[in-house]
């Protein structure tokens, strides 16, 4: 493989695939750009997903026809290592797992750092409930992450690499297995790559499911063989990692961007975005948003504009309350911020995170209490049992939020869960714990009178919350006895054309009433 | 060696700089509370007790994984860090039983200790507690999941120092315990029941099957050297009215605080009844009680018979690789200096 | 050991022969482990699968008896290639010419023939050894208990100093001692030809400097070695045999010619804890406190002098064994008193050149090691650092030689014999912890699974084994970790009690028996009345 061969196959193949693609309707070239056609396209900036639904994955040829592997090839006959860490360095790019450390600063100390062995770590073990940005690229685009990871591999003086990838998703280690056997044929992956003298190897890792071997340190001990806890980080990763090695750990997303950095500069990635966020970020736009999937726009965007312009707002028309960034280590941001720009540090400044990129929207029937509980329930979930606030902590927190949203709690419980809350997220081991707290946290800043209704009222003002609600039937009722039909508990009574009624005691709140009554605009079965 | 200078609880210290803020601080005497902490281990920073404010970071950090830095400044019994260790042991409490008054531990737990000098008590409350599994398959000792804190420490050990690997956590947060493979039972484990993972519980959940009760406050401590192989382990022999009841392992020395199954659990020997109690002397095939001194007067009548009859070569020694080097001294003096033989020999050989 | 436990954790590399150290010495296995762990290299030469060898990088699974020529073919390798250490052996060694020229008839081919095992795994392990900075050397009974033993642990020495390994922190050559005080015994001149320190009974100096201190007469003729005992006593030179705190009914070879022995010495005296099965035979037993009971203090196998302490009284009439023995000299006219031990080591320091400087004060905290010469001299961590002992190390060449006894028709199997985790020795004192009985209690002969099943052997089975000297009956462990003509059995126990089998043979110079080789044959037993 040489660059010529690069670019017999794509002069061949670019022009085919662009045919066939316009042919089927299903892009548009925009100044000779290919753009995915339709609205929800139209606004968004893809670089991380350029070839999503574009390429075939299952065609490196495909993958070199857009420009595939000729970063790689730049960097190993023209760049030195030093060369490669400091465009890295100069794009700003920022790791797109969540935390948002500075992509070449951390290859720079694993590069600087002497070592027999160099590991580097793709971190695919992507667990946010809701959040697929990761899977999308690894089943659609795998070999934009391989080669981004021999990229790092060359600026660190790694030849092995690994993708710890989940095995929830067959898809992409099929896809990725398939990938590095093709990049192996070619000659892009294995021994002395573009006659270069360079070695490089990825092997696969499947993680069994836990959340917290997202965590770097986790992720780690889960390869060397252990059971998959996080440990203390007495040295950071990049001096002292995988088996005591130096180790790189970057996460899908950012491996993604590093070979359009690499063609394109360092200036040209600092131009999109933000100053101190350049780049596009890709979000999973799901929950009671009316089209919900993968969106990637420049840094700084507006929430409003992700939600409204290109989600298209609230399901049903109905209102929005709120959207949760950062999965479970995230927070809510209610409407008033909805102009805040989404980037890491506007959103940390309101106390949510940038996370991996999950954005959950919620409606004017999405009871908080209800998410902050969903979100602390998958946190105590997913504690891997290690550290005494997490375990122990989350599961105390999770047990006060089900008393209040059963009515069982008092202002006193209240106190202790924002106790707890301080207290798991001061003093926990990892990312994990100390953020677990965060939609507790946030819940209680923006909504702090919804918990107070459940404890002292007794309500839960979105209707949500089944133990505080009530269903009653007005004298708007027309007796159509379509409700009594469909209660499946046969709580309702009432004759034909006479007003029914609801007996309380049988009723198990299901909503069947309510969603079938036909009396309009108000509808005849009320909650309260 | 690289000193750097920091500041502790206003006190100024120059230490090593490979050191972390709790090895400094136990360096002038500031002790640090730690529930996973063990010299000879990784730091595993599991219980999050020795947690301290440092000047300049915003978040409590754990002194136990924290390197010291020049000019750092530390204080380690602040309010909040205080209240977050109070925070961490009534989580503990609210998920251990209530039994200190019959617990065996109590006196030597170190949960017990903290609560007492946090004081921190136990409350009612109406959340989960963890499913009681108690794992008494080994014949030597017993795991109760309902009191362990899951420091870590069993396994460590097990894993890092007797190189075993015979258990491990199982199951995830809230419902994590220490076992084994498929929870088969420690009998049916790797297990080689060193005992090891017991002796460095801190509280009550690994505990030995003892035969005596006793509490820890009511025993005396003799640091002795282990009788079963040449390693010399050095032990300390837990007594209590004249009686061993235990054996715990001296970590500063050869055996770094490590034992086997027969230098931690086979004791009950010493005490055992079939032990000789008085001279036996064997008359017409039968062994008769004697008292000292008549046992003296026999060995001297045959002494003189065959020193007479026979000369000093008719007499032979085997001395003992069990007993001390003074008695060895002696068995060999009296076969040399009194007998005038050298016919003396010891097992050296088997 | 010449070099200290403490030391193992920075080996490069473990050379573990002849010792299932995880069941032997476990704490010292562990310390193995955990240098493997971290990184050290890990060869062991043992005939059967060990714990050990699940972490070793090289197993040499040798016939029972042929470790020289596994030493021997070792070191021809790491001649042939150039890897011994010519600058340390020009300044340190003797002999070294002899040596080359004895090895050149090991090559790797020849010693893996002789030895059973592959002859890349011969030369790997001789690479590892010689390539390794620090090479450290560990053996047991495995090495010493044959009839060439004395030359095996000459062998193990040739080796080490061929690579510069004595002498140097973190290496050495090691042997573990098996029982708790072995080491202090031979120090203590528990032994025939010498008196404390190694000092020889037939020096004249030293003697006279005994004769000054213990103000008489003493002996010039070597004495008996145990087996010689029993032969003097069976020609009737013995008449008086005392026995402090041995067990030879169970632990000496050939168990039939010690019981006759012991049944016609005219006077036996036992000395004991417990009424073992050598108790039997005495004429006179005399009740001994445990080590729980009593002050003093044990030598371990890195020379460490250690205390013992007292923790509780005495049992009924029960006495320390040096009370006694006291006593009994008192009551022969020997009219030296102590009150306690500590005096006694006192004598001991001031007669034996290396405990001179051992006092009860020094030791109290953490023992020291030997030689310590004055009272300044905190102990000595690993021997021969500025030169080799004797002056300059002297590399003693020996050929391999046969067992003496070796399979054949009547006898096919090779029987060879040690210890288990749960037991000690005679299992005086385990014998009587519970926890220990359950997890074994009865003696059993591990047996390859494709001889077993030649042979229609099931695990559990009851099996006949005989040798030339006896005949026992035992439980058959069907085992894939030994060789298919070797079988194994530990010796603590007295059903089916392995010494019935074992041989007396000893090694001429260091009089140990050849207790890891003995040629049996097995029968299983099929009906009822056979098993009596």
């Amino acid at each position: 493989m040489d660059k010529n061969r690069l670019i017999s196959i794509k002069e061949e193949k670019r022009a085919k695939i662009i045919e066939n693609l316009l042919q089927n309707d299903l892009i548009e070239l925009v100044e000779d750009k290919v753009v995915l056609k339709g609205d929800y396209y139209k606004n968004q900036l893809r670089i991380a997903l350029r070839n999503c639904d574009i390429i075939n994955p299952f065609d490196i040829e495909e993958y070199i026809a857009f420009d595939g592997y000729l970063a790689l090839h730049n960097v190993l006959t023209n760049l030195s290592q030093r060369e490669v860490v400091d465009i890295m360095k100069n794009s700003l790019l920022r790791g797109r797992g969540g935390a948002g450390f500075p992509t070449g600063k951390k290859w720079e100390e694993a590069f600087t750092f002497d070592a027999d062995q160099k590991y580097i770590i793709c971190n695919a073990d992507e667990g946010d409930p809701g959040a697929f940005m990761d899977r999308s690229i690894l089943e659609k685009d795998p070999h934009s992450v391989l080669e981004g990871m021999a990229i790092g591999g060359y600026a660190i003086g790694a030849n092995k690499g690994f993708i710890y990838v989940r095995a929830e998703y067959p898809q992409a280690v099929k896809t990725l297995k398939h990938a590095i056997e093709e990049a192996k044929t070619l000659g892009l992956l294995g021994k002395d790559i573009f006659k270069s003298g360079f070695d490089f190897d990825i092997e696969l890792r499947l993680g069994s499911g836990a959340f917290v071997c997202g965590e770097g340190t986790a992720l780690i001990e889960s390869i060397e063989g252990h059971r998959g806890m996080p440990r203390p980080k007495l040295q950071r990763t990049a001096h002292v990692g995988l088996w005591g090695k130096p180790t790189i750990i970057n996460n899908v997303e950012t491996f993604a961007n590093v070979a359009p950095i690499i063609l394109n500069g360092a200036e040209w990635f600092r131009s999109i975005g933000t100053e101190k966020s350049p780049g596009t970020k890709v979000f999973s736009l799901v929950g009671k948003i009316e089209n919900a999937g993968l969106v990637e726009v420049p840094m700084g965007t507006k929430l409003r504009d992700i939600v409204f312009d290109i989600g298209g707002g609230c399901q049903n028309n109905k209102e929005y309350k709120a959207v949760q960034t950062g999965g479970p280590s995230g927070g809510c941001i209610p409407k008033e911020y909805l102009d805040v720009a989404v980037d890491f540090e506007s959103l940390a400044s309101i106390g949510s995170i940038m996370g991996s990129g999950g954005m959950v929207v919620m409606d004017e029937n999405t009871c908080m209490m209800d998410i902050a509980k969903y979100f602390l329930e998958f946190s105590v979930d997913e504690s891997c049992g290690k550290c005494i606030p997490c375990r122990e902590g989350t599961r105390r927190m999770y047990e006060i939020l089900e008393l209040i949203t059963e009515g069982k709690a008092q202002m006193s419980d209240l106190e202790e869960l924002e106790n707890l809350a301080h207290v798991v997220s001061d003093t926990s081991l990892c990312g994990l714990g100390q953020t677990a707290p965060n939609p507790v946290i946030t819940t209680l800043k923006y909504y702090k009178d919804e918990y107070i209704a459940h404890i002292v009222d007794k309500k839960c003002p979105a209707k949500s919350c089944k133990p505080l609600i009530t269903y009653t039937i007005s004298d708007k009722c027309i007796g159509c006895t379509l409700c009594k039909k469909n209660c499946p508990v046969d709580a309702i009574q009432g004759e034909l054309k006479v007003k029914h009624s609801i007996d309380i005691e049988k009723c198990i709140k299901c909503g069947s009433c309510y969603e079938v009554c036909p009396v309009k605009p108000v509808k005849a079965v009320e909650i309260y | 060696m690289k000193t750097v200078k920091l500041t502790i609880d206003n006190k100024e210290i120059e230490v090593d700089s490979s050191l972390t803020v709790m090895q400094a601080a136990n360096s002038v005497g500031i002790k640090i509370p730690n529930l996973c902490y063990d010299e000879r281990l990784d730091i595993f920073g599991a219980c999050r007790m020795c947690v301290v404010e440092i000047e300049g970071s915003k978040k409590l950090q754990t002194s136990c994984s924290t390197k010291v830095r020049d000019g750092m400044v530390v204080h380690t019994k602040t309010e909040k860090v205080i209240q977050a260790r109070r925070e961490i042991l009534r989580l503990l409490l609210d998920n251990h039983p209530n039994d200190c008054l019959t617990c065996e531990k109590a006196g030597d737990c170190l949960l017990q200790d903290y609560a007492y000098e946090y004081d921190v008590k136990f409350r009612n409350h109406t959340g989960k507690i963890r499913d009681r599994y108690i794992d008494d398959s080994n014949p030597f000792y017993v795991y109760d999941a309902q009191k362990c804190i899951l420091c870590g420490l069993c396994v460590r050990v097990c894993s890092r120092l007797q190189v075993t690997g015979a258990i491990d956590f199982v199951n995830r947060g809230f419902d994590t315990i220490i076992g084994t493979p498929f929870n088969d039972g420690l009998i049916n484990s790797d297990c080689v029941s060193c005992g090891n993972c017991v002796s460095v519980c801190p509280t009550g959940a690994l505990m030995p099957k003892s035969k005596e009760k006793f509490r820890t406050w009511e025993v005396e401590k003799v640091k002795t050297t282990c009788t079963f192989c040449g390693v010399g382990c050095q032990i300390n022999l837990l007594t209590k009215d004249d009686k061993v009841v235990g054996v715990e392992p001296v970590k500063n020395a050869v055996n770094e605080g490590l034992l086997c199954v027969k230098g931690k659990f086979s004791f009950n020997f010493i005490n055992h009844p079939d032990r000789l109690n008085a001279p036996l002397l064997k008359e017409d095939g039968v062994f008769k009680e004697i008292s000292w001194d008549r046992a003296y007067e026999i060995i001297k009548e045959k002494v003189d018979k065959y020193m007479a009859e026979n000369g000093p070569d008719s007499f032979a020694g085997l001395s003992s690789a069990r007993c001390t080097n003074e008695e060895n001294y002696l068995f060999q003096k009296l076969f040399r200096a009194v007998l005038k033989t050298n016919n003396i020999d010891h097992c050296a050989r088997l | 050991m010449t070099n200290s436990i403490s030391e193992i954790k920075h080996n490069d590399t473990i050379f573990v022969i002849g010792s299932n150290t995880t069941e032997t010495h476990p704490v010292i296995g562990a310390f193995i482990k955990q240098a493997v762990k971290s990184g050290a290299k890990l060869i062991v030469a043992d005939p059967r699968e060990i714990e050990l060898t699940k972490f070793a990088d090289v197993h040499l699974q040798l016939k029972p008896g042929t470790n020289i020529a596994l030493i021997n073919g070792m070191m021809n390798v790491i001649i042939e290639n150039k890897l011994y250490d010519e600058e340390y052996i020009r300044k340190n060694c003797e002999n070294f010419d002899e040596l080359v020229r004895l090895v050149k008839n090991y090559p790797p081919k020849r010693s893996a023939e002789i030895c059973g095992v592959d002859e890349d795994l011969i030369i790997k392990a001789a690479l590892i050894y010689a390539n390794s900075p620090n090479a450290g050397i560990y053996y047991t009974m495995g090495v010493t208990q044959h009839t060439t033993g004395t030359h095996a642990v000459m062998s193990l020495s040739n080796l080490a100093l061929l690579c510069g390994n004595i002498g140097k922190e973190n290496a050495g050559i090691n042997p573990l001692r098996g029982q708790n005080n072995v080491q202090g015994a031979s120090d203590m001149g528990a032994t025939p030809a010498e008196l404390t320190g190694y000092q020889k009974i037939f020096h004249k100096e030293s003697l006279e400097k005994f004769e000054r201190a213990w103000g008489t007469k003493l002996s010039d003729k070597v004495g008996a070695t145990i087996t010689e005992m029993f032969n003097l006593i069976e020609e009737d030179e013995i008449k008086f045999l005392y026995i402090m705190g041995e067990n030879p009914v169970v632990s000496d070879p050939d168990t039939n010619h010690v019981i006759s022995a012991l049944k016609k010495v005219d006077f036996l005296v036992v000395q004991d804890i417990f009424f073992t099965e050598t108790c039997e035979y005495a004429d006179l037993v005399l009740p001994a406190v445990s080590f729980a009971q009593k002050d003093g203090t044990f030598t371990n196998t890195e020379r460490r002098v250690q205390r013992v302490r007292k923790a509780v009284k005495e049992n009924g009439l029960a006495k320390p064994d040096w009370q006694i023995i006291m006593e009994i000299m008192n009551t022969l006219g020997y009219d030296k008193k102590y009150s306690n031990p500590q005096e006694i080591m006192e004598e001991i320091s001031f007669l034996t050149p290396q405990y001179s400087g051992i006092t009860y004060e020094k030791i109290d905290d953490n023992g020291i090691q030997w030689p310590c010469k004055d009272k300044d001299d905190m102990g000595t961590k690993f021997l021969h650092k500025d030169k080799i002992s004797r002056g300059k190390g002297l590399f003693m060449p020996v050929e391999y030689v046969k067992s003496r006894e070796t399979p054949d028709e009547n006898y096919p199997f090779i029987l060879t014999t040690g210890r288990i985790l749960y037991h000690y020795h005679t299992r005086t004192m385990t014998g009587r912890e519970e926890g220990l009985n359950d997890i074994v209690n009865s003696s059993y002969i591990e047996i390859n699974e494709e001889t077993a099943n030649r042979m229609n052997i099931e695990n559990g089975d009851k099996v006949r084994v005989k040798s030339r000297r006896g005949e026992i009956i035992t439980k058959a462990k069907v085992v894939d970790t030994i060789d298919r003509d070797v079988v194994f059995m530990p010796f603590h126990f007295t059903d089916g009690q392995a010494n019935y089998l074992t041989n007396t043979f000893v090694d001429e110079i260091a009089k140990i028996p050849e207790l890891k080789v003995s040629a049996v044959n097995i029968e299983k037993l099929d009906k009822e009345e056979d098993y009596v």
